[in-house]
């Protein structure tokens, strides 16, 4: 017999007097060799910037294994608000390939969480990198997306950084996952 | 009724926020285990005094001085251990301290309103706080906000984040907000509503409310070994 989960509620609009903490934005510390710099842009319905979101990466390190034990500065994990312009960016770095259950190996990806104002449950997505065409083809999740919506998982090269925008609503609206 | 038809629905018209915010194309659903690996861990450490929200000014903030402390499981019965509880709130005048609150209610400068706790081995959590005030905001015509304190917490596994509010019992708004009433039963409803708690109560100084919390656990797999 399992318990009936708590249920979700919005962010709301304050949780900036709680939940942002100082270089929220380095899931690897900057300076690490193979950081890279990830910048997006949230997007509502109407094509507005949505610039009361929270986002969360939470990253493998390099090898592919989620970094569970320790303690540490920087840990693969990623908290940062959107400013005004609905724009966040992270500290990251790509990570290794990790197992899919089926044993099956999952190209390299972040895990991306989204909170907002007007969100009652928080969404999760996964930014891959443009650079691993061919891990991609093979993704088991990838291949789970009708074919015209796996490019909103996917970031783009823009000069040094790697672009992902994260549509909640309307034309590219981003691949959401249940969880 | 399974786990996702107790949640909000991501549309809800009557909160007028989630027309344009909410994803109008299905969430793609994969294999069970897809999503079985282990929570970030917190990167900055949380201290003793981080969970009392009344001790961190030079004086005491205005309002009704409350403990709020409950248990973290997951769904199948076991404590959580080691989880980070955050929380944020108005204050006692129904006042955040964030830049963006525009409700003409004082800001208090003894309370800032943020806090983090960390469970013990039984899933314990315990704040000191306030009791914070109902405030307006701009849903519909005189719409009111029940007393709320915000919890975000993170179990033990990525499937169990939970970004939630903790309502008080009694409260006469709580009938009237879309946002609790977006949660389709009434016994959903009912878990989001703290207990006054005589035991913990402590006489002179403070009344205790309690709440427990459940988070997901791992998918059931039928080959799991136990741990």
């Amino acid at each position: 017999m399992s318990s009936p989960l708590t249920p979700s509620q919005t962010v709301g609009p304050f949780f900036g007097i709680g939940l942002p903490y100082e270089k929220g934005n380095e899931a690897i510390e900057a300076g690490t060799a193979g950081a890279l710099r990830v910048e997006g842009q949230v997007i509502d319905g109407n094509g507005d910037p949505v610039s009361d979101a929270l986002i969360e990466i939470w990253q493998p390190d390099q090898q592919g294994h989620y970094r569970s034990a320790g303690t540490g500065a920087a840990t693969g994990f990623g908290r940062v608000r959107t400013d005004s312009e609905g724009v966040f960016s992270f500290i990251a770095i790509k990570p290794g390939a990790t197992p899919a259950p089926d044993g099956r190996r999952q190209a390299p990806h972040l895990n991306v969480t989204v909170f907002t104002r007007g969100l009652l449950r928080h969404l999760v997505t996964r930014m891959y990198f443009p650079d691993e065409a061919n891990a991609n083809l093979e993704d088991p999740v990838l291949s789970l997306v009708e074919p015209g919506r796996r490019q909103t998982l996917i970031a783009e090269k823009a000069g040094g950084l790697l672009r992902f925008d994260i549509r909640l609503q309307g034309e590219r609206e981003t691949v959401f996952f249940a969880i | 009724m399974n786990e996702d038809e107790r949640e909000p629905p991501y549309l809800y018209p009557d909160y007028v926020s989630t027309r344009l915010r909410s994803p109008v194309k299905p969430l793609v659903r994969l294999p069970d285990g897809f999503h079985d690996f282990p929570a970030p861990l917190f990167p900055r450490a949380i201290g003793a005094l981080d969970s009392d929200l009344t001790r961190r000014h030079e004086g005491e903030p205005i309002g009704e001085r409350i403990i709020v402390s409950g248990r973290v499981i997951d769904s199948d019965g076991r404590p959580v251990r080691k989880a980070v509880v955050e929380v944020w709130q108005a204050n006692a005048a129904g006042r955040y301290l964030d830049q963006n609150d525009q409700h003409p209610a004082p800001i208090d400068p003894n309370f800032d309103g943020a806090g983090r706790a960390i469970t013990d081995d039984d899933g314990q959590y315990r704040f000191v706080t306030i009791k914070p005030g109902a405030y307006p905001w701009k849903n519909h015509r005189n719409a009111w906000r029940p007393a709320h304190i915000h919890f975000s917490l993170f179990g033990n596994q990525f499937r169990s984040r939970l970004v939630t509010q903790m309502y008080f019992p009694g409260d006469p708004l709580m009938p009237r907000d879309p946002i609790l009433q977006s949660i389709p039963d009434q016994a959903g409803r009912d878990r989001l509503v703290c207990f006054f708690d005589p035991e913990r109560t402590e006489p002179e100084w403070a009344l205790a409310y309690r709440w427990d919390i459940v988070l997901r656990g791992r998918a059931a797999t039928p080959f799991e070994t136990p741990e």
